[in-house]
Parts: C-alpha cells; structure tokens; sequence
C-alpha cells in the first residue's frame, strides 16, 4: 500500500481483448492498478500476473483501438474505494465511479467521476477528545448522512493505536477539511479528514472480534423468518433458474428487511432491473424511518452489457462499502445479484491467460475465491464494544436450473442458508417459490440461535417450526400416494393430512409480494399466524367423503388468507378470524 | 472497402489457420479492420509485432504472399436516412442493387447506455395476437426471444408482429437465413407497402458463416442512429440468434480458446447481453425493442444458447401446435414477458390482469382434466366444461392468426366465461364481474 514504486512506467506489448500485456521499467505488484494511454483516453486496468518485466493486466473498458507501444502508468496502489459520507442514495458503477456525474447517454471510455462531494459541508459532531487512545476505524466524531449517523473514524490503514491531540468543535466541514489531528506511537502527528480510501480486495479487519451470528435478522418473508431464519450477519444464497422470481425475492428482502442500510450489487444483470430500482427506491417510503427508501440504500449497478472486468470489482466494491458501515457499528444488508456472472467473469478471464481450466472452464481456485468473499460478512463487536454487522445474500443463476454445477455446489459450501427456488413452484404460481423442504438455514441448528427463537418468540417456537415441516412432509408424501392411487383410492384422513399441508402451503409459505399489507409480516403476526395453522391442524375434523375435505379445507384457507391479506388486528382481521373459527366449528370433532 | 494510395501494404503472412492469418505488422490498432486478398478482416490478437487477423468469409485460397491492408479504423456502418427501406448485408454493403448510401460513419459495436439515463419502459405495444397482447403483453424497451423449434412458423408471427406494432423503423437482422425465408421477408414487407420504415441486413446461408458475427451490431447501430438522434422507436428484429451463437463458437474454436457448457464460448453470456442490452428506453420518446428468435433443438431449453438468452431477455415466447383445433397457439404457460405489469390494467383497462390470471387458470383445469381423461378416470361436470371453454380460447384467442385489439381480447374472455363457467368459479374481483360479466339476452 506504501507508494514504493509511483514511478513505474511501461508499454503495451500485446492485446488479446481485454487481457493486455505490458512491458514494464521498474517493480510492480499483484493487482496494482494502471491507466493505459489510448489517444488522451486513460483507460483502466488492474495487474492480475507478472511474468519478468511483463504485466498481464486486465483492462476494465474496451480495448478498441489500442496499439502496440501505447504508454502506461502505474498507480502504486491496488484497485481502491474512497469512503466518506455521501455514499448513501449513489448510484455507483463498479469501479465507484458516480453514474449520475457522467455526461451523455452513453458511457465514454476513460471517464471517471468523483464517488464524494467535495465541496458539500456536513454537520459534525465530535466523539473523541484530547488524550484518547484509538485504532483504526476508533470513533472520532459524526455527522448526519441522510438520517444515519455516520461515523469519521481513524482510517482502517493506520496501524497501531494513536492518541488524539485535537478534535474540531462541532460545526459544518467539507470533506477535505482536518476535522482531527492524531499522534502515532512516536509521537508524530497526522491530520485526519473524513474520508480515506481503501483496497476493495482486501477485508476491512477493524473489529475486536467476530463470534458466530445468534441474532434474527427479520425480512418480514414468512418462508424464510418462520421456516429457514437467517441471522444478522448471516449469509445465505438464493439459486433459481430464470423467472423463478430471484429479482422479486431480493427486491422484497431490500425493501423489508430490519436493517440500517442496503447495499445492492446488481452485477452483470439486466439495466431494466436496476432502473425499477432507480425508479421505485426513490418514491418506497421506507417503514423504519418515515423517508425514502433510497436515503438509506446505495446501489453498484454493473449491468450485463457493461465490462466484464470491472463486474468482477463491483462486488468487492460493495462488499468493501458495507464493511465501512459496519465498522459505524451499523446493520447492513448486501444483496448481489447475481453471484453467477461474477463468476462469469473470472472465467473469462482465466481463459484468456490460458490457465487450466476445471469444471464446466471455470477456474481452479473457484470455490476458495466464494468462500473467501462470503467469508467477509459477518456479525462483529467492535474495539469501542458497539456492534456491526453484514448480512450478505447473493443469488446464483445455475446454468439449465442445474443445482450441480460449480457456482452453486462452490456457493453451498460457503453460504450458511440455502433459499433453493423451485421451478415447480413458480410454473403453479406458488410465490415467493422458495422450496420449503429442500432449503435450509444452518442457523437454525445454532443453540444461541435457538435460544434467542426461544426468547424472543415463543418458548416452544424451535418445536412447532419442525412440526411445520413434518406436515409439509407428510403431506407431499400422502399427495404422491393420491396421483397414483386416485382419489377414491386411498382413504379420507389420507386427503385431511394432505390439506393440511396445504394450508401451511397457502398461509404460510404463499405470501403476495405485490400486496401492500401481505408483501411483509411481522416476526409477532408470523407467530399468530403460524399459531392459527397449527391449531387447525391438531382439530380433528368429521367427513363423509374426499369430495368434502377439499372443500372444507379450501374454505379454511381462503378464510386465513383473507387474513393474510387484512391489516394486522384490525377489525376486518378479526372479522375474517371469526368466519374461520365458525368454519372450523362446523366440522370439529368434540 | 477502399485503399488509399499511402497506406503501407504487406505481402508476408506468416501463418494461416482456418479462419486467421498471422503477420508482422507495426501501428496496429487492437479490432481495426483489414483487407486480406480482397476479403475484410479484423483484428484479434497483437503480440508485439505478431499481427493476428479474423477472416470472416474464411481463408480459403489465401496465399501467404497475399496483399494486407489496414483501413486504420474499426468495423463502421454509415448512417443516415437514406438507410430506410435498404437491405445490406453483413459489412453493411447494399445487396439490392442501389448504390451505397451517404451518411456519418459510425462504429459497430458502441458503447452501453448509462443505466441512470434509462427510463423504465412504460409503453404497450400491441401487436393484435391475443396470446401476446393479452397474456404476455409487449412494452418498447423490451427484449424477448422467441423459442421455437426450427419447423415452426416464427418467421411469419415475427414479420406479423413486425408489421402490426406502431413502430417507427423496424430493422430486421438476419444471421443464417434461407434464402427462401430471406425473399419472404422481402416479400411480406413490400407487399405491406412498409418498405420505407424497414432496414435490413442479412447474411443468408449462402453467405460464410462468420460474417453473421457482424449482423446484430450492424443493426443495432443503425437502431441507435434512429432512436438516439431521431427519438424514433425502433423495433428490432433478430433472427436466428442460435446460429449467431454458433458462429461464435466457431470462431473461438478456431482461436483455440477452451469451451465451457456445450461447447460454447465462456463469454457467450457477455457476448448475447452486450446486443440484447441495446434494448432501451429514452426519456425523450426513442426507443429500441428487441424481438429475436432462438431456435432451440427438440424443446430442450437447459442448452447453453436458450439457457442464456432466459437469464438476459425479459421474457420469452413459446409457440406450439394445439393439434385440438389444428392450429399455432402461443403457448400460454410457458410463455412469460416480464414487463406485462408495467401496462396490464394500466395501459390497458383495469380488468385485464385478473381476467388473463382466470383465463390461465381454467386453461390450466382443462389441461388437468385432460390427463385425468387420458388415465382413464372418470371427469365431472366441470372438467368437461373446461375441456370446451380450452377449445374456444386456443381458437379465439390463442391462436396465432387472431388479429384484435387488446378490449375486444378481453370481451371475448368475458364472453367465453358466461358461456362456460359461473361467476364463483372465475373468481374474478367483484366489481368487474358486475361490470363485464355477459348479461343473459
């Protein structure tokens, strides 16, 4: 990271697409980052191998037009993001280049825009005083970024632990402004701004330690808060072949879930997609806070047709973005989609430098690069006792729908919750399609996790969320035994164990992602619901045929799902309860 | 393809490959373009003052003391009106015997919009085929395949569709075309007096195969001139984009690059989603929708062409032959376009959501009444009655040669329904069953 070789120099000697070989006068090192002479265009490029005096760089835009002997300039420093308030509500490209700064319709070559607003003053508000003894990402004072208290922190590359000489009063600052002066170990004293930059390669590591995730993280998404929780810090993935409903899943969890602040990496997905987001972000009232949803969202938009390259960058770009917040001692839900083109990505790439290939030409080193990647999530407290944490969710888009191939067995091994999409579902309609039996969430096994369910839910809730599951068991099995053997040719309790499996189906699992009130359910109605359910299903019911249990049962779930659909305990929620309690009388047994 | 009097010219090729040649050249520009004894070439690889070319009509008879140019510039295609009503091929060269246009030189192949300076696609574009109008309702800025087997008619419901939309200039890209199905175009559009809004360019199957590589970018840039410059919408047609495909894994096979899924290049989802992409939406009224058509190989849509082209397009569209009344349906389950919601009930009237979801459904019963009728079990009433409602629908509305608009579509839904089914069974919100439900004469 210390600027050694600033000097360093070279000359294109051979292109083949966007893999250009450099010639180089003095050291480089393994990813720094140059800028290629195209004509007074700087082009981009990251050094991905070195062989001798030649770099094989990777070029992050087109290479159109390049010529042999063309100049190069070396940077000195890996690929870097520049933190500071003002990231919140960006529209970024995956080299955090502002995409609202860039003029004309059309992206142009070699243009880069400023990720901060210089000139824009923030309200600061001291933390730290005289003679405090600080690490790196220690607390130093705050300012309001939108509504979020955003904190100027020691920056993540100074080593050591520093005392504070001074501290500026509170009052308005640029960016560039010394908002604080520090005192290394030896006493040498440096001037602190708000911002400071970072290697998105590399994890932030400001944090005392990182225990395993016990927390709830609720998404207000019954299939997975009820049946497969994911925690705060958690990670988890979402593979599903195409029109499964993987964008519908992630925009549902951004809007919905109980976190500070969403990052959204929409890597090498469709631009449509990203400019819904654009377009609705901006107008969703956000539920926590009474604003708009954007204000506390920041958005890597590294569509399909934009380069390849720099969409392998873009997650680390906002993965690096999200540690940042966490180290504020924030709540943070990444969601990239899709993890698969990243992957994509490097297979383009390892193909070009010819490497071995493994599975399906993917490189080698597959596995280790997910896992590494998802291993920088994570729940953590930090040095000050405060704690932060990301909440990582990538989707997978697994070619031919095909679970085995090397994205998502590489992915599986890393993510700890599994939201497996089932075209089945999705072909009858059955929204959000996540499989309620194939997924799993690991932390579900977790004691901690476990006794938190306990706590703060309901003491038996670990018990009745696998007596939800054995119902679905159970009823998928009774209803294998029903297309073969026919209606009539299986008994009638046969048919009762099969609805009340569909009533789990159709009130739990079944939620309307375009319904205002069904679209998100409370961990505190979940449980109601998940209640009523049960209910139901321990009541023995009387029926003189299989004709009837359909019907009842149809009745029944209707009845529920219009309580789905009603305000939480408002009058029609009950009236609709009411209806369902009369049905039930009617064919209870005593 | 012309030479200038001070352009350097090299009669030494070192090497040649089936479709490269190789030779020491110095100022070279990485994918600029090169005559190669008289035929275009382009640029692929450099190392140091290796020089490797890209053939596109191939190197056969290609002698190594063969003449070299290079034109010191990247693919182009010269843009202006005068485009309309032309067709060119590949190198966007005229092939109908009219001299080549005037117009800005532009590069193929050109640069993403910013997604910030995207708009959503709002508008409808109805096309009178109730089984897309109506189920998988098209909107400008869109990008959907169709996935069709190579026996079926989508050449004729693409030209219909190309026709009856309310675009402003359609362009159609034709990779591998037949020279049968080349002329019916030519035919379809001249007889429908559309000629002068119409641009092609065509490889046939006549023509190398390589040089398809070019096609989609070539009209995808005349696109951009006319709805950039001109807001104009523009309507896109690309057909076969699998034979597209296909050349490219020639041409990487040759390149010796390591094929992944189905021996397919690693890069073919990039390369498919840097020409669908080119579908957009302005703010300032132009746009460009993309209809394209992937014909897949006995259905099979896990291959990597149709695998890849679903995770890019936004939707796609099946067709399939309903032998019940003898006719091409667009198939309504497998079918999806994903920004119907975006003008369903909002461009068009506000029932039309839930009477498509009824319609589907009982089309859905009629499907499962049919297997039941298959195994051999006995079917009740209602079975029976979704069996006729599914007749009437394919016939009415399915098929592909129904041409209405969008509230007529809907009428006959409402119609079919009284006919067959009670009002409970449709379970269509209330207050439109009192608005449409068919009154009893």
């Amino acid at each position: 990271m210390e600027k050694i070789n600033k000097m360093t120099k070279g000359t294109v000697a051979g292109i083949i697409a966007n893999l250009v070989f450099v010639e180089v006068d003095g050291p480089v090192q393994q990813n720094e980052i140059c800028y290629i002479d195209l004509d007074g265009t700087k082009l981009m490029a990251e050094v991905i191998k070195i062989n001798g005096t030649q770099a094989y760089v990777q070029v992050f835009e087109s290479t159109r037009g390049l010529k042999v002997n063309d100049t190069v300039e070396f940077t000195g420093h890996m690929l870097e993001v520049t933190l500071g308030p003002g990231i919140l509500s960006k529209n970024y490209d995956g080299l955090q280049n502002d995409l609202d700064k860039m003029d004309g319709v059309f992206l142009k070559r070699g243009e880069h825009t400023n990720p901060l607003e210089d000139e824009k003053k923030w309200e600061f508000k001291p933390l730290a005083k005289e003679g405090d003894v600080l690490e790196a990402g220690g607390w130093l004072g705050e300012v309001k970024e939108n509504w979020m208290p955003h904190k100027i922190m020691i920056p993540f590359k100074f080593k050591g632990k520093y005392t504070v000489k001074n501290v500026v009063d509170a009052g308005e600052y640029t960016i560039k402004d010394t908002i604080a002066v520090v005192a290394d170990e030896n006493g040498k004293e440096i001037n602190i701004t708000m911002t400071q930059k970072w290697p998105v390669k590399l994890a932030i590591k400001a944090y005392k330690e990182k225990p395993r995730p016990f927390k709830l993280l609720e998404t207000g998404v019954r299939v997975i808060d009820t049946l497969n929780p994911i925690t705060e810090g958690g990670t988890g993935f979402i593979p599903g072949p195409f029109g499964t409903g993987k964008t519908v899943l992630q925009h549902a969890l951004s809007k919905q879930a109980e976190a500070d602040l969403i990052i959204v990496a929409a890597c090498g997905e469709r631009a449509n997609e990203v400019v819904e987001i654009f377009t609705e972000f901006p107008e969703l009232d956000d539920p926590r806070s009474g604003r708009k949803l954007m204000e506390r969202t920041t958005i890597i938009a590294n569509t399909s047709n934009m380069p390849v390259a720099a969409r392998e960058a873009s997650v680390y770009t906002a993965m690096t973005l999200g540690e940042y917040y966490r180290a504020m001692g924030l709540k943070v839900l990444l969601l990239a989609d899709s993890t698969s083109r990243w992957a994509q990505a490097l297979r383009e790439m390892s193909n070009r430098m010819e490497e071995l290939p493994g599975q399906d030409a993917f490189p080698m080193d597959l596995p280790a690069i997910i896992s590494n990647f998802y291993s920088r999530a994570g729940f953590t407290y930090l040095n000050n006792g405060s704690t932060g944490s990301i909440t990582f969710i990538g989707t997978v888009s697994p070619a031919g729908g095909n679970l085995k191939e090397p994205v998502t067995e590489s992915t599986k091994k890393a993510a700890r919750c599994f939201y497996a999409l089932s075209q089945q579902r999705a072909d009858s309609k059955r929204y959000p399609a996540i499989d309620p039996l194939d997924s799993y969430s690991k932390y579900a096994e977790y004691p901690e996790v476990e006794e938190y369910l306990k706590e703060n839910i309901d003491p038996e809730w670990p018990e009745k969320i696998r007596l939800a599951r054995d119902i679905l068991i159970r009823s998928r099995e009774v209803a294998e035994q029903i297309n073969i053997l026919g209606d009539d040719g299986v008994p009638i309790e046969y048919h009762e164990r099969f609805w009340k499996g569909e009533i789990v189906d159709f009130v739990i699992l079944q939620q309307d992602a375009f319904d205002k009130i069904d679209c998100s359910t409370s961990l505190e109605r979940q449980k109601y619901m998940l209640n009523k359910v049960l209910d139901v299903y321990h009541t023995s019911f009387a029926f003189d045929s299989f004709d009837e249990v359909g019907t009842f049962f149809k009745g029944i779930i209707n009845n529920m799902r219009q309580m789905n659909y009603s305000e939480y305990e408002s009058e029609k929620f009950y009236e609709n309860e009411k209806k369902l309690n009369s049905l039930i009388e009617e064919r209870k047994i005593a | 393809m012309e030479t200038k009097a001070f352009q350097k010219i090299y009669t030494k090729i070192t090497q040649i490959t089936k479709a490269t040649c190789s030779l020491k050249a110095t100022g070279v520009g990485y994918e600029e373009m090169a005559i190669v004894h008289g035929r275009l070439a382009q640029v692929v690889k450099i190392m140091g003052d290796d020089v490797t070319l890209q053939i596109f009509s191939g190197t056969e008879g290609i002698p190594t003391n063969a003449e070299v140019v290079f034109l010191g510039r990247p693919p182009v295609l010269k843009v202006s009106d005068e485009l309309s009503g032309r067709f060119f091929n590949a190198y966007g060269d005229p092939i109908d015997g009219r001299p080549a246009i005037e117009g800005e030189e532009r590069q193929i192949g050109g640069p993403s919009v910013n997604p910030v300076r995207r708009k959503q696609p709002s508008e409808f574009i109805p096309t009178g085929i109730a089984g897309i109008d109506l189920n998988n309702a098209l909107v400008t800025g869109q990008k959907i395949p169709f996935f069709a087997d190579p026996d079926q008619p989508f050449n004729q419901v693409m030209s219909m569709v190309a026709l009856r939309a309310d675009a402003d200039k359609i362009i159609l890209g034709g990779m591998g075309l037949t020279n049968d199905d080349y002329l019916y175009y030519k035919n379809v559009f001249e007889n429908a007096g559309a000629l002068d809004r119409i641009i092609s360019f065509v490889n046939t199957t006549e023509d190398p195969p390589v040089e398809r590589i070019l096609v989609p970018d070539m009209a995808l840039t005349a696109a951009e001139y006319f709805a950039v410059d001109k807001k104009q919408k523009v309507l896109v047609l690309l057909t076969d984009m699998t034979l597209y495909a296909d050349a490219l894994s020639i041409v990487s096979n040759r390149m010796d690059q390591i094929p992944s899924k189905d021996s397919m290049p690693g890069s073919l989802y990039s390369d498919l989603a840097k020409i669908y992409e080119k579908a957009v939406q302005f703010p300032d009224g132009g746009s460009i929708t993309i209809i394209a058509v992937t014909t897949l190989s006995g259905g099979d849509i896990t291959h990597a062409i149709p695998d890849n082209t679903g995770y890019i397009t936004e939707g796609q569209l099946f067709l399939r032959k309903d032998t019940d009344i003898g006719k091409v349906v667009v198939d309504p389950f497998r079918s999806l376009s994903r920004l119907k919601q975006l003008v369903i009930g909002k461009k068009t009237r506000a029932d039309h959501p839930q009477v498509m979801n009824a319609a589907i459904r009982l089309y859905a019963d009629a499907a499962n009444a049919k297997t039941k009728q298959e195994n051999g079990f006995d079917l009740t009433d209602y079975d029976e009655r979704t069996l006729s409602f599914a007749k009437d629908y394919s016939n009415k509305l399915l098929a592909i040669d129904v041409n209405i608009e969008v509230d007529q579509m809907l009428e006959t839904s409402w119609n079919l329904f009284g006919k067959h089914f009670s009002p409970i069974e449709v379970g269509i919100k209330e207050e439109f069953v009192d608005k449409h439900w068919p009154k009893e004469d």
